[in-house]
C-alpha cells in the first residue's frame, strides 16, 4: 500500500443495543455530515438483537451509499446456534456488499471473496495476516490490545493488505456465553427482554472502591474508558496505516468524526484535538494504554519529545 | 473416551501416566503456551524424558503451543513447534493461524489439535481450520451445550475435546483482553490471566482487599475465605446491585454429563490444571479414570470424592447447561 498522507476514517458498527429508529437517525446523519470514508454496519454482538435493525438496513445503506461512503456489513462476533450459522451463511451467500468478518464461520466462508477482517477475530502477527489475505481478505482492523511494536511489525510484513486501527470508543474486551448484563437485572439471557437497550452506551461496572472499571454490553464486556490514539496518528500513518476506525459511542459521533479529520489533516493539533473530545464524549476517561504496550485502562500523554510531556498517569 | 490431563511438572507428568491418563499435554517455560506461570512447564530435555516415559507406557504426549506469536518474537513459536515435533510430541495444540499454517507447511505429517483459544464454536469454523490446516481435533470453547455439541459433532469431520473438569473461563477463550486491560499482561500474548505478580492483597479495617493491577477485584469480611482475584471471578457495583458480576469463583464440573457427552459425540474428556500440584493431579486422574469407566450406579461416590478437589468447594456445568448463560 502506499503510504497516504494522512489516514482516512472508518465508522464501525454500532455495538449497542440502540431502537430501530435511532439506529436509523444515527446512519442518516452521518451520511449527511460525518467526513468518515467507510461505514460498517450491522449487528456483530448477539444474534437476538437483529429485528431491532432489520427494518431500517436497507434505507440506511441507500442513504450512506447516496452520501458516497462505502459500505460494509459485520458479521456476529460470536456463533453458536445452528440459527446463528445459517444468519453468517445467508450473509455471504447473499450480500451485495462487502463483509467484515467477526468469527472463524465467516472466515472460513468468505474464502476466495474479497472481504475485510474485525478486530475481533486474533490477527497477532504479519503470518496471520499474510494467510488471510492469501484467501480473499482486502483489509484487516487489528485487535485493539496490539502494542504499536506489533502493529508495525505486522504491517511491514503483509504488504498486500490494508490496515485499519481501533481509534476511538470503548474496548470490546470479552465476549461470553453468559449475558453478565442480563444477569445484573436479575435475568437470564434467553429470556433477556432486550434489557441490554436501557443502556445505550453501556452498563458501567464499579469497582467495591468506586473505581469504574468496565461496561457490559449485552454479551459484550467493553472497557469502561473511551481508547483514544488521536496523538499517535502521526506515527500509525507513518507505520502504513491507511484507516482509523470511530466506533460509534451514544454521543455526538459526527463531532468525534471531525475531530480526527481535523487532526489527520492537521487542522487542529491534536492536544486541541483530545480536548476537543473531553467535550463530544464527556464523562468518560480517555485510555491508550494498550498502544504502548501497558496496562489497557491507563492514558499515556503525548510521546516525549512533544511540548505536552511524556509522563503517565491513571485517569480511571 | 479419551482422558487429557494436565501436567505443568515433570512430577505432575509421571503421576499423570501412573493415574491413567490416556494423553498428557503440557507446554514449554516460555509465552507460547497459555499457563505461562512462574515455576511451571517444560525444558527441552525435560520434555523429552517425559515423553519417553509416556511412550513406554503407551500414554500420548500432547504440546500446547496456543497463545498467539507475538509480531516480531516468531522465532520463539516457531522453535517452540520445531522442537515438540523433533522430541515426539503426539500432537500440537494450536490458536494461532499463523503457527498452524507454519506447521502445516514444515511439518505436514505432524497431528494438529485446535486449542480451546481458538474459539472454533461452529461447524464453518472448524471446517476452516479442517480444510486449511489439516486439523485432526478440536478443542471446543466452554460456551457451547451438550445439545450444541451433538449437533456439531454431525456435521464436522474432526475429532472433539471438551473441558469437564477445573478451572472456568466465563469469557469466550482466546477472545478476552480483560487481563491485559488491568494489567498489561494478556492470556493472548504473555499466556497469563490475572498474573500473580500484579496482585496484591491488603487489609482494610476488618476486611481483606484483593486487587489486579489498580484496581479492587474483591472484598473479604472477617471469616469470609479470600480467593485468588481472578479478574472474571470478582465483585463488583453495577448500578444498585452488588455481587458476582461475570461468575461466582467456582470450577468446572461436567462429569454428571459423561453419558451425554459421549453420547454428543465427544471423543475426549479434558482436564484443566497445569498449574495445580502433582498429588492433585494424581488424584483427580485416578478417580476419574475409574468414573468414566464406572457404570451409573457406581458413579456418584466416585464424583463426590472428585468434587472435594474443586476449588472453593463449588462447582458449575458451565455452559454445557442452557440455564447458565
Amino acid at each position: 500500500m502506499p503510504a497516504s498522507t494522512h489516514p482516512s476514517l472508518s465508522l464501525g458498527p454500532v455495538l449497542y443495543l440502540w431502537d430501530g429508529p435511532k439506529w436509523r437517525d444515527f446512519y442518516f446523519r452521518i451520511a449527511d455530515e460525518a467526513p468518515v470514508e467507510h461505514v460498517t454496519i450491522g449487528e456483530a454482538v448477539c444474534s437476538k438483537r437483529l429485528h431491532f435493525i432489520e427494518p431500517h438496513v436497507a434505507e440506511v445503506i441507500e442513504r450512506l451509499e447516496g452520501a458516497g461512503k462505502k459500505v460494509s456489513l459485520a458479521s456476529l462476533a460470536l456463533v453458536t446456534l445452528e440459527r446463528e450459522s445459517q444468519l453468517v451463511r445467508g450473509l455471504v451467500r447473499d450480500s451485495v456488499h462487502p463483509i467484515e468478518a467477526n468469527d472463524l464461520s465467516a472466515l472460513g466462508l468468505l474464502a476466495g471473496k474479497p472481504h475485510s477482517v474485525g478486530p475481533l477475530i486474533n490477527v497477532y502477527n504479519g503470518a496471520t495476516a499474510r494467510l488471510l489475505a492469501s484467501r480473499g481478505a482486502t483489509s484487516i482492523c487489528l485487535p485493539p490490545e496490539l502494542p504499536m511494536a506489533s502493529v508495525r511489525d505486522i504491517v511491514r510484513d503483509a504488504p498486500d493488505i490494508a490496515f485499519e486501527i481501533f481509534g476511538f470508543g470503548r474496548v470490546p474486551l470479552a465476549i461470553s456465553a453468559r449475558c453478565a448484563h442480563a444477569r445484573s437485572k436479575g435475568l437470564v439471557k434467553d429470556n433477556c427482554q432486550f434489557i441490554c437497550g436501557e443502556d445505550s452506551d453501556g452498563l458501567i461496572v464499579d469497582t467495591l472502591d468506586r473505581q469504574p472499571f468496565l461496561a457490559l454490553n449485552g454479551v459484550q464486556t467493553m472497557s469502561h474508558t473511551c481508547q483514544s490514539l488521536l496523538q499517535e496518528l502521526g506515527e500509525l500513518t507513518a507505520a502504513g496505516i491507511g484507516r482509523i476506525r470511530l466506533s460509534p459511542q451514544d454521543c455526538d459521533m459526527v463531532m468525534v468524526a471531525r475531530i480526527y479529520d481535523d487532526v489527520a489533516t492537521g487542522r487542529c493539533s491534536s492536544a486541541e484535538g483530545i480536548e476537543r473530545l473531553a467535550l463530544a464524549y464527556p464523562g468518560v476517561p480517555l485510555s491508550n494504554g494498550f498502544h504502548y504496550g501497558q496496562t489497557g485502562a491507563s492514558w499515556i500523554a503525548a510521546p516525549a519529545g512533544s511540548p505536552h510531556g511524556g509522563e503517565r498517569w491513571q485517569m480511571s | 473416551m479419551e482422558l487429557i490431563c494436565p501436567a505443568g511438572t515433570p512430577a505432575a507428568f509421571r503421576e499423570a501416566v501412573d493415574a491413567g491418563a490416556d494423553a498428557v499435554y503440557c507446554g514449554f517455560r516460555d509465552e507460547t503456551n497459555a499457563r505461562n506461570f512462574p515455576g511451571l512447564n517444560f525444558s527441552r530435555d525435560e520434555l523429552k524424558t517425559a515423553i519417553a516415559y509416556a511412550r513406554q507406557r503407551k500414554v500420548m504426549t500432547f504440546v500446547a503451543i496456543n497463545t498467539f506469536m507475538r509480531a516480531g518474537q516468531e522465532k520463539l513459536w516457531h522453535d517452540a513447534v520445531d522442537d515438540a515435533v523433533r522430541l515426539g510430541a503426539d500432537a500440537l495444540i494450536l490458536a494461532d493461524f499463523g503457527l498452524m499454517a507454519y506447521t502445516a507447511e514444515r511439518h505436514p505429517e505432524q497431528r494438529l489439535h485446535v486449542s480451546v483459544q481458538a474459539s472454533a464454536s461452529n461447524a464453518d469454523a472448524v471446517k476452516f481450520l479442517v480444510e486449511t490446516f489439516g486439523a485432526k481435533r478440536v478443542v471446543l470453547p466452554r460456551i457451547l451445550t451438550i445439545p450444541d455439541i451433538a449437533r456439531l459433532a454431525r456435521q464436522i469431520s474432526c475429532e472433539i475435546e471438551v473441558f469437564v473438569f477445573g478451572g472456568l473461563c466465563v469469557m469466550a477463550e482466546g477472545r478476552c483482553s480483560l487481563s491485559s486491560y488491568a494489567t498489561g499482561k494478556s492470556p493472548n500474548m504473555h499466556g497469563v490471566c490475572s498474573p500473580a505478580s500484579h496482585v496484591r492483597y491488603r487489609e482494610d479495617g476488618s476486611e481483606l482487599v484483593s486487587e489486579l493491577g489498580d484496581y479492587t477485584i474483591n472484598r473479604f469480611p472477617a471469616g469470609e475465605a479470600a480467593g485468588y482475584p481472578t479478574l472474571c471471578k470478582g465483585r463488583f457495583d453495577i448500578a444498585e446491585e452488588r455481587g458476582y458480576a461475570f461468575e461466582d469463583p467456582v470450577s468446572l464440573d461436567v462429569m454428571d454429563h459423561i453419558d451425554a457427552l459421549r453420547d454428543a459425540g465427544v471423543g475426549a474428556l479434558k482436564i484443566e490444571g497445569r498449574q495445580r500440584g502433582k498429588a492433585y493431579v494424581a488424584e483427580v486422574v485416578s478417580i476419574m479414570r475409574r468414573a468414566v469407566a464406572a457404570n451409573a450406579d457406581e458413579r456418584p461416590a466416585l464424583l463426590s470424592r472428585l468434587r472435594r478437589l474443586s476449588e472453593g468447594q463449588k462447582t458449575t456445568s458451565g455452559a454445557y447447561e442452557k440455564r447458565w448463560r
